[in-house]
């Protein structure tokens, strides 16, 4: 069941559009604000607000990037894997996360701390290399910056 | 030489983007009250038509015939939308974020006087998920501007009234694509539509629909307050205005610059980004995002405008350029390219989604020394089958341009790759 805070802030969204489908990725971004990810009983229920059927919302929701359908860590590192971090390294700091961190891409750390991913550009691309972890972009990355980084992100 | 840089000067590179009182002490909101109080619509799409705007977006379509498409009047089909295209997501792309963070309510002034060219009702920006910060400061900027009265019912006392909404995507190159844009918006996937109808006549919701680039929009408050004249004056060449071009890859000084339409490749690439670092040489570079066909060192004086680029054999794209060195792999970067496109390609049309699986895993194949004879030839050909009009969108044909321009310009590198069965460079 969708929790009172999401239906609210879902509801909030109908406003700004014509018609409930449209809103479907706001709802989905609501929920896993909420939860972290979207479980297949999440996906029914907003599937189920909206009047979609849950075949639709998931195709919506495994075609975005930043839409979870399994698990991830409290926290999410996105590297950057575009052209211009490409020139500039990124594939050695993917590889010193990875070892550092004990995962793949597309893993989460057993503690649950972090899940690691790759991304497409960042558009920060004249300070590459660059990640994300949540919702704050660093730039201008090396090995050392990076270790000191990951401490803020308990 | 001095210019101007209408569009970047209330920017502060290290600090909060003004607010809406800032912005109106810096001139801001003038354009409105002079589009809405003393012009018509007809006469604010004739200004940005004689000041050859044309989309910062990369197809560098003219804006004002663009608007002049929407159909206008008493019996048309309501409410008309205008969509901001703020989904930047082309690779080596980061010009929109600057304006985004830097200055939105200059992007909010732009979509009202083009909301009300085209009689728009109801207009969206539509944002990409990862712009954190962007998000924050354009939802923070659309408030203000509604509260000042610059939004809403009977804005300014004019009669006409627009509402606009942030609308933040999460994560998807084809959202970038206009019609992919349009269903996206819808809560459908991003798929592209096919065409005709154009969004003008039949867009978002299947109403009469105007879809421009943030750059874009951002340069049509100037236009309004300083005429066609002045904007083209800006420019070297026959296409108005400035342009914000941009460099990274291994040059001295990565950076965005707002100069002047056709500034050429060598100013950009030695005086503005400094030149190549030190140790590294020169191979190439991608003018304008990913899909754009490589430039070579025969093209450093060409101007970059929509025209001239094109004559060059590419595109000006994005106008933010990918500069290749002499140690970094140039099979390896349209690897990475085409890992990109592939990736990202919404699985619609069959050249895009099998062919770019294809060609991506011959360049890997490549790369890894396991190249084969013949792998040119299937690369070669595949590019031909990404179209122009082989597909609904243009992000197949657009792959299709570094590859095909790298297999010309490095095609000895390629070749080597399959003679040696390993890559030189690692």
């Amino acid at each position: 069941m969708l929790s009172p805070d999401e239906l609210r802030e879902i509801e909030a969204e109908f406003s700004r559009y014509p018609n409930k489908q449209a809103v479907c990725i706001d709802a989905l971004q609501i929920v896993q604000r909420h939860r972290g990810w979207i479980s297949d009983e999440a996906l029914h229920d907003i599937a189920a607000l909206l009047g979609m059927s849950p075949a639709d919302l998931d195709s919506v929701a495994t075609f975005y990037n930043l839409i979870f359908r399994r698990p991830v860590g409290r926290h999410v590192i996105y590297v950057c894997d575009s052209v211009s971090c490409w020139i500039m390294g990124c594939e050695r700091h993917f590889r010193h996360l990875s070892e550092r961190l004990g995962v793949k891409p597309g893993e989460t750390t057993d503690d649950g701390r972090f899940t690691l991913l790759p991304i497409v550009c960042l558009g920060a691309c004249d300070h590459a290399p660059v990640l994300m972890i949540d919702d704050d972009l660093h730039r201008d990355i090396e090995p050392a910056k990076i270790d000191r980084i990951l401490e803020a992100y308990k | 030489m001095p210019t101007e840089t209408p569009l970047t000067k209330n920017i502060r590179t290290d600090g909060e983007a003004p607010d809406v009182k800032a912005y109106e002490q810096a001139g801001g909101y003038q354009a409105v009250r002079k589009a809405l109080s003393g012009m018509t619509p007809a006469q604010v799409v004739e200004e940005v038509k004689d000041s050859n705007l044309r989309g910062r977006g990369g197809a560098g379509f003219p804006t004002g015939l663009k608007w002049s498409f929407v159909p206008m009047g008493n019996d048309v089909p309501r409410p008309k939308y205008l969509v901001a295209n703020a989904d930047e997501m082309e690779p080596g792309t980061f010009k929109d974020r600057l304006l985004l963070e830097g200055d939105p309510h200059q992007l909010i002034e732009g979509i009202i006087v083009a909301g009300y060219a085209t009689g728009t009702d109801v207009a969206y920006i539509f944002l990409r998920g990862e712009y954190k910060l962007a998000a924050r400061r354009v939802a923070k900027a659309i408030f203000e501007a509604r509260e000042a009265g610059y939004l809403g019912q009977n804005i300014l006392g004019s009669g006409y009234s627009l509402d606009l909404h942030l609308h933040i995507s999460a994560g998807r190159y084809m959202c970038g694509e206009e019609t992919g844009m349009l269903n996206a918006l819808e809560g459908k996937r991003a798929n592209p539509r096919a065409k005709p109808p154009f969004p003008p006549a039949s867009g978002l919701f299947g109403k009469p629909t105007t879809i421009n680039n943030v750059e874009t929009l951002c340069n049509v408050p100037h236009i309004i307050n300083r005429g066609s004249a002045w904007f083209k004056s800006l420019s070297r060449t026959k296409d108005g205005g400035t342009k914000l071009y941009g460099a990274s890859g291994k040059v001295k000084r990565p950076g965005i610059w707002e100069l002047p339409m056709g500034t050429t490749v060598r100013e950009l690439l030695e005086e503005h980004a400094g030149g190549m670092r030190d140790g590294f040489r020169f191979r190439g570079l991608l003018p304008g995002g990913a899909s754009t066909d490589f430039l070579t060192e025969e093209h450093l004086d060409v101007p970059m405008d929509f025209t001239e680029v094109q004559k060059a054999g590419s595109r000006l794209g994005t106008g933010t350029m990918i500069v290749l060195d002499d140690q970094t792999c140039p099979v390896g970067m349209v690897w990475n390219l085409e890992h990109f496109f592939a990736q990202e390609s919404c699985g619609w049309c069959t050249p895009c989604w099998s062919g770019l699986a294809w060609v991506e895993r011959i360049l890997k194949a490549l790369e890894d020394g396991q190249g084969r004879p013949g792998d040119l030839e299937k690369l070669a050909s595949q590019t031909k089958f990404f179209g122009p009009g082989h597909t609904f969108c243009a992000l197949a044909p657009g792959a299709a341009e570094p590859l095909q321009s790298a297999l010309k310009y490095f095609r000895e590198d390629f070749e080597r790759h399959i003679a040696d069965k390993r890559c030189p460079w690692r």
